[in-house]
């Protein structure tokens, strides 16, 4: 999988209750990305293009099991890479098949506005404006299938495991 | 091998495991909550691979908060009956925040493996469990196939020491952590040393609740006796416990002395790398105190208030919610007198539930307000409007600062 777009950069320690804010919980899942960023960056959401990239500092994602990555996925953020990537958050990603890797360094290599290259399975994130490459941790191949398969629920629904969305 | 990567080991069937594996595990206890069952997330599942492994807990929004809370508990209900789930802790007599039930009900054994969606699920890890968040769609998983995978992180082990002052709680020694170390993504946490024997088991347990604001991927303690008597009070099943090798690789090893520690808040908007001496804070009025959530609402918690709050006053202008972890620790907190004792002090003691800490209903905060609270998060927005203002303590601080109406250091009150 690969992706080449234009950056848009969060610091360090972005929590999910920025992304999905209490507010949305009980919204229809299309309707919650509108609220993304809302409190520390209200407008934002309005601005993103499909297919943009977001660059976060390090333990992006802390806090809730919210599903926040799904936010980002539909508010059509092709991927995302950060220095770290908190575990649970980490999870929702390959779960909701929301492309994201860790790459120390990446926060400090890019500025807002910048292109991106990023390829995820050699883990090559390479900053087309400024010319530079860094290498990221890649995803291991199980979790990276999973993320191809489209997430967790495609392929329980495929086996008949769980029903098909009403 | 350390806690973690030995029960990784034996759970996935290997002689060895080491950081930056990924692993394929059995897992023991799936734990589902109210959250999973609304409906922009709730997918039906069709085959579980055993009723007897889930516990269902109704907790974030417990009782019904809305009418899109009242229909996710419906669904809920519905799945339970459907697979004749054994474990479920509906509204009413055994009520309460799915992390605290895990410990009232000794459903985290030693040496074992328990997910549940929520974050703070690594509470469970006070009783050598491998528990942790893994959000819905894994738990889902997790309960239809009996297993999920993790990655092999690395270990940062802390040795406990010494004494905790009267006025000072394992918050205060979370906070120190959080504020010099900063987060712990990708790693394990690992608890020992012999300041553990002196820590109650509701003590140790904010500890491993707290972990997930460290980011960790696995909290967990040595066992000693008083933590396996404690599980084997409440749980017949058998288990066996899990002490870190001799030879264990720690990415470090971290000391703390709990004779030496403050008392501390996190100033708004994050908890890590922003704990400051409670003295900073001082004199900040306040709208709110709330005192509860899966990291103080034990016993300790509510006894700790109440010492504080006994024969005086919430100071005028100041509301303070407490909200104890279950209906159990209610009943025991009512038995002891601790909660006609809040109350007499004009305290509003709610139902078990995780309600204001997450900003769900019973203590949300309005626009401009500043909240002192003994709860797990004080994220911009958290407990309800973005500009409010969330400070995070202990609950002798959040108690102490009730009483004054202004964030007090609680050594005012406790020697």
């Amino acid at each position: 999988m690969k992706f080449k777009a234009r950056v848009w950069k969060f610091g360090d320690n972005i929590n999910t209750d920025l992304i999905l804010p209490v507010q949305a919980f009980y919204l229809p899942a299309a309707e919650q990305p509108k609220y993304v960023f809302h409190a520390n960056r209200p407008g934002w959401a309005a601005q993103v293009k499909p297919g943009d990239i977001l660059v976060g500092g390090k333990n992006f994602g802390m806090g809730s099991s919210r599903p926040a990555a799904r936010s980002l996925k539909n508010l059509g953020i092709a991927c995302l890479v950060a220095p770290s990537i908190n575990g649970l958050f980490f999870r929702n990603c390959v779960n909701f098949a929301f492309p994201a890797i860790e790459c120390p360094g990446v926060d400090e290599a890019f500025q807002e506005g910048d292109v991106a290259e990023v390829d995820l399975e050699s883990a090559t994130v390479k900053n087309v404006t400024r010319n530079s490459t860094l290498k990221g941790r890649a995803m291991p191949p199980k979790l990276m299938e999973l993320v191809k398969a489209g997430g967790i629920y495609p392929l329980l629904e495929k086996e008949g495991l769980i029903a098909p969305r009403a | 091998m350390t806690i973690a990567e030995k029960i990784l080991a034996k759970k996935s069937g290997q002689k060895k495991v080491s950081p930056g594996d990924l692993v394929t595990v059995e897992v023991d206890t799936v734990v589902m909550i109210d959250n999973s069952f609304i409906a922009s997330r709730w997918r039906s599942i069709q085959k579980l691979r055993d009723p007897a492994r889930l516990v269902v807990v109704f907790d974030h929004r417990a009782p019904a908060s809305t009418e899109d809370a009242a229909a996710a508990h419906r669904t809920g209900r519905q799945f339970v009956e459907k697979f004749g789930i054994k474990r479920f802790h509906d509204i009413g007599y055994d009520q309460g925040i799915s992390h605290q039930l895990v410990a009232d009900h000794g459903y985290a054994l030693p040496g074992t493996v328990l997910v549940c969606s929520d974050s703070h699920t690594c509470s469970g890890g006070v009783f050598n469990c491998l528990a942790r968040g893994v959000g819905e769609p894994d738990v889902v998983y997790s309960a239809i196939k009996g297993e999920t995978w993790f990655r092999v992180g690395e270990t940062v082990r802390y040795e406990l020491s010494g004494k905790l002052s009267p006025a000072v709680t394992t918050k205060d020694a979370f906070l120190q952590i959080a504020g010099e170390h900063g987060d712990h993504a990708t790693q394990n946490v690992e608890w020992g040393g012999p300041g553990v024997a002196g820590l109650s088991i509701a003590a140790r347990k904010t500890l491993t609740t707290m972990s997930a604001e460290l980011s960790a991927e696995f909290s967990t303690f040595e066992p000693d006796s008083a933590m396996l008597d404690w599980v084997r009070a409440r749980n017949s099943a058998p288990f066996e416990a899990v002490h870190p090798d001799t030879d264990a690789k720690y990415a470090e090893v971290r000391k703390v002395n709990l004779a030496r520690l403050e008392p501390l808040v996190a100033f708004p908007d994050t908890v890590i790398e922003n704990s400051k001496p409670v003295a900073e804070a001082a004199g900040t009025r306040i709208d709110q105190a709330f005192i509860g959530s899966c990291a103080n609402g034990t016993m300790d918690d509510l006894e700790l208030a109440a010492r504080i709050l006994r024969g005086k006053r919430v100071a005028p202008g100041v509301r303070l919610i407490v909200t104890p972890g279950s209906q159990n620790v209610f009943r025991e907190a009512t038995r002891a007198g601790f909660v006609g004792t809040l109350v007499d002090a004009g305290a509003v003691v709610t139902p078990a539930t995780c309600g204001a800490c997450g900003g769900g209903h019973l203590g949300i905060l309005g626009p401009n307000e500043t909240c002192i609270t003994a709860s797990t998060r004080n994220f911009k927005g958290r407990m309800g409007d973005s500009s409010a203002k969330i400070y995070m303590g202990s609950p002798a601080t959040v108690a102490a600062s009730a009483v004054r109406g202004v964030i007090t250091d609680p050594r005012e009150f406790l020697n």
